[in-house]
């Protein structure tokens, strides 16, 4: 049953490749049965692979595929190994299962795009790339799989390439997480330096013996693999993309900017916990990046007023959320809540794309309004899925990820951040309520007939995630016990119990403020918004505090002046001059190619006397 | 053989140097191709002699291997050149080198 384990990246591979090269002969019914269906089919098979892994674990609590030896120089030997573990297989539960029901979704919402095959193939080497990503047994593979997902991700961003917005988006996404990339490269350059493998098991049982706690070079290392892992992840400072990648597909900005390539930092933290455990300085500045970007994205959440744009900055948050329990050393918290938020956010991103649709491609949340009544399956979405995004408590899963969180993060000792997580927690019922409020609520400010979505592609994806966004998925047990630490603190006792209540206290207040303010004639939130420091403060926050003005200024004017200056130095006019010289050499050998036998003639007859005299005289 | 009878080497490639131009030069001049297939005829007679009178001087029989070889040189070039103008006459409708310059850059 193992052995099959590579079929799992195989076959979304394969519908790549088959739409790739079928690319304009395949129609829409073949392209979505060969895009949905290979990914249901690793679907399938991962959970037959879950089963066997939950009854029959395999020796050791991890089972190794060795496929073939990719590269070997020297002591550089990379194999192309797969593994299985409590680890990968939550992620690969979550990238297959809710992949499966993102794509069934898209199947829905992309028809009638002139670009439906080549979507799918591109949906398709997205799930193969991260499935190398979560399953390769080492740090080269890992990275092959990051550096894919980037790729994805450019392409879908911008997947409608005709309009010169998307693609400017797709760039920006596409360079600021390459700033990251790089450092990632840079810190596996300095870990096989100093340990002399990639092999991440090989790697983390070496790592404490190499490395002294808190020593400067597994510090450096940590560090730029956080680079990494805060590009990927959209965290501060490298964050700025993530909301202009909205531009792409809604079942895009589902898949991957909510529920999987963003949480790959996370993954990639969690997988090289023993190397942060190492160097606590790193793990401090993960939790921290965390908490600040957590409040920083929700405050800009608030007064956002594109639908996919709060939801970006919303995943934002709650990614920083696995930051900050990771930063406390809860990294089983921390894969809990990427798990449950892959459901909600998933959920919430598939019916805001049922709503865009049915409001004929709108955003603006301020055009919406009222569409409970005729959007009712999109507005039960909405209620649990952003139930579980404020995390109410007991009903919704991400209640009990977030309340582990918070209790970890209270119970290690970082008082600090469980303010910061629990202040984070009341902006986000706030924003996410606000949300549901102007969009469901009041009346319909929108122009032409709203109509609903209809068929088994629109309502399976939706129904299944919202019963996974329930206290059910809620339920699910990852077997992480063996491949992460244990958590820094106990469960249960009368503690524990009243932060929960205090987290559940707080995301009831947040949803009781957001509808004293949102529901109804919202008279008071206009007078606060008409005040001086009301307009000023929501503007800073809907520029989200300004990030995209000051790289403007700090890299990207400074980087443009510099290659205007540097257009026409020295170098270049040797360049020019050589292309010059070929132009005019180009110009006189096409003059004497004349088409006349006799000058062809004559010439020859003048280079023949030309080299005798040469043989002659010289 | 008396020694009147021998023309000395000068002469023989004085003769042969004329030709070779005369045959250069209705190359050069002439724009039909049949008399510029014919001057290449008469440049390639100017070697021969040349081999042939420098062969009598040297008293060694290289020179009339020589000129066997570019007898047959030029029958086997006479045929595929005629061949050719036969082509581009079909294809013109003109014996013009000039009319025929198609190869230009």
């Amino acid at each position: 049953m193992y052995d099959l384990l590579y079929l799992v990246f195989a076959f979304p591979l394969a519908g790549f490749l088959v739409l790739a090269f079928a690319r304009g002969r395949v129609g829409e019914r073949l392209a979505a049965a060969i895009g949905v269906g290979s990914v249901g089919l690793s679907a399938l098979l991962t959970a037959a692979l879950a089963g066997q892994f939950l009854s029959h674990p395999p020796a050791g609590g991890a089972y190794t595929q060795t496929l073939w030896h990719w590269m070997s120089a020297g002591a550089f030997d990379v194999r192309f190994a797969l593994r299985l573990d409590g680890l990968s297989l939550s992620m690969m539960g979550v990238i297959t299962g809710v992949g499966f029901l993102i794509h069934l979704f898209a199947a829905w919402y992309m028809r009638g795009d002139e670009g439906y095959p080549r979507f799918f193939s591109y949906m398709n080497l997205f799930v193969a790339s991260m499935l190398f990503l979560v399953l390769g047994d080492s740090l080269l593979f890992l990275y092959l799989g990051w550096e894919g997902v980037g790729l994805c991700s450019y392409l879908l961003i911008g997947f409608w390439y005709k309009d010169p917005a998307n693609g400017a988006a797709a760039r920006k996404a596409f360079v600021v997480t390459r700033v990251g990339d790089t450092l990632f490269a840079i810190g596996l350059f300095l870990l096989f330096h100093s340990l002399g493998t990639l092999d991440i098991q090989q790697a983390l049982s070496l790592a404490p013996q190499q490395f002294a706690p808190g020593s400067p070079t597994v510090t450096l290392i940590t560090l730029l693999l956080l680079g990494g892992a805060v590009g990927k992840s959209a965290q501060l400072p490298l964050q700025t993309w993530l909301p202009d990648a909205m531009a792409g597909p809604t079942p895009v900005s589902a898949l991957i900017h909510a529920a999987t390539m963003v949480t790959a930092g996370v993954y990639l933290v969690a997988r090289t916990h023993t190397l942060y455990e190492l160097a606590p300085f790193a793990l401090h500045l993960v939790g921290g990046v965390g908490a600040a970007t957590l409040l920083l994205a929700g405050f800009s959440a608030l007064v956002q007023t594109d639908i996919k744009r709060v939801l970006a900055y919303s995943t934002m948050s709650q990614i920083g959320y696995m930051f900050l329990a990771e930063g406390a050393g809860a990294f089983q918290p921390a894969i809990f809540h990427l798990m449950t938020h892959a459901f909600f956010k998933a959920l919430l991103f598939l019916a805001a794309g049922a709503v865009i649709l049915a409001c004929h491609h709108e955003q603006d949340i301020f055009k919406m309004g009222g569409l409970r009544k005729k959007l009712p399956l999109a507005y039960a979405c909405f209620l649990v899925g952003g139930g579980a995004l404020a995390a109410f408590p007991y009903l919704t899963a991400g209640f009990y990820s977030k309340d582990e969180i918070l209790w970890q993060a209270y119970a290690s000792g970082h008082i600090g951040l469980f303010w910061a997580g629990l202040f984070g927690a009341f902006l986000t019922s706030i924003y996410t309520f606000r949300l549901i409020f102007i969009v469901f609520h009041g009346e319909y400010r929108g122009h032409g007939e709203v109509h609903a979505g209809h068929g088994l592609a629109y309502g399976l994806p939706l129904v299944a995630l919202l019963i996974l966004s329930t206290f059910v998925g809620g339920m699910i047990h990852q077997p992480l016990s063996g491949v992460l630490p244990a958590n820094p603190a106990e469960e249960g006792g009368a503690l524990q119990q009243q932060v929960a209540a205090l987290s559940g206290a707080v995301a009831i207040a947040g949803i009781a403020l957001a509808g004293a303010l949102f529901l109804g004639e919202r008279r008071f939130v206009a007078r606060l918004a008409q005040s001086a420091p009301g307009r000023w403060l929501s503007r800073w926050w809907f520029a989200a505090f300004g990030f995209d003005w000051l790289y403007d200024r700090l890299f990207v004017r400074p980087f443009l002046y510099v290659t205007r200056v540097n257009a026409a130095d020295v170098f270049d006019l040797a360049v020019a001059g050589i292309a010059a010289g070929l132009r005019a050499l180009y110009r006189g050998s096409v003059r004497s190619e004349n088409g006349r036998l006799r000058w062809y003639a004559a010439s020859m007859a003048a280079g023949a006397v030309l080299v005798i005299a040469a043989v002659i005289y010289l | 053989m008396t020694e009147a009878t021998t023309l000395p080497l000068e002469h023989a490639l004085i003769l042969s140097g004329i030709l070779f131009a005369l045959g250069l030069l209705g190359i050069l001049a002439r724009r039909n191709i049949l008399f510029v297939l014919m001057s290449i005829e008469i440049m390639m007679n100017a070697a021969a002699l040349a081999f042939v009178a420098a062969g009598s001087r040297w008293h060694a029989a290289d020179g009339q291997i020589l000129f066997i070889l570019i007898l047959t040189l030029a029958a086997s070039e006479a045929s595929v050149g005629l061949a050719l103008v036969l082509q581009i006459y079909r294809r013109f409708g003109t014996l013009d080198t000039d009319a025929a310059g198609e190869l230009k850059g």
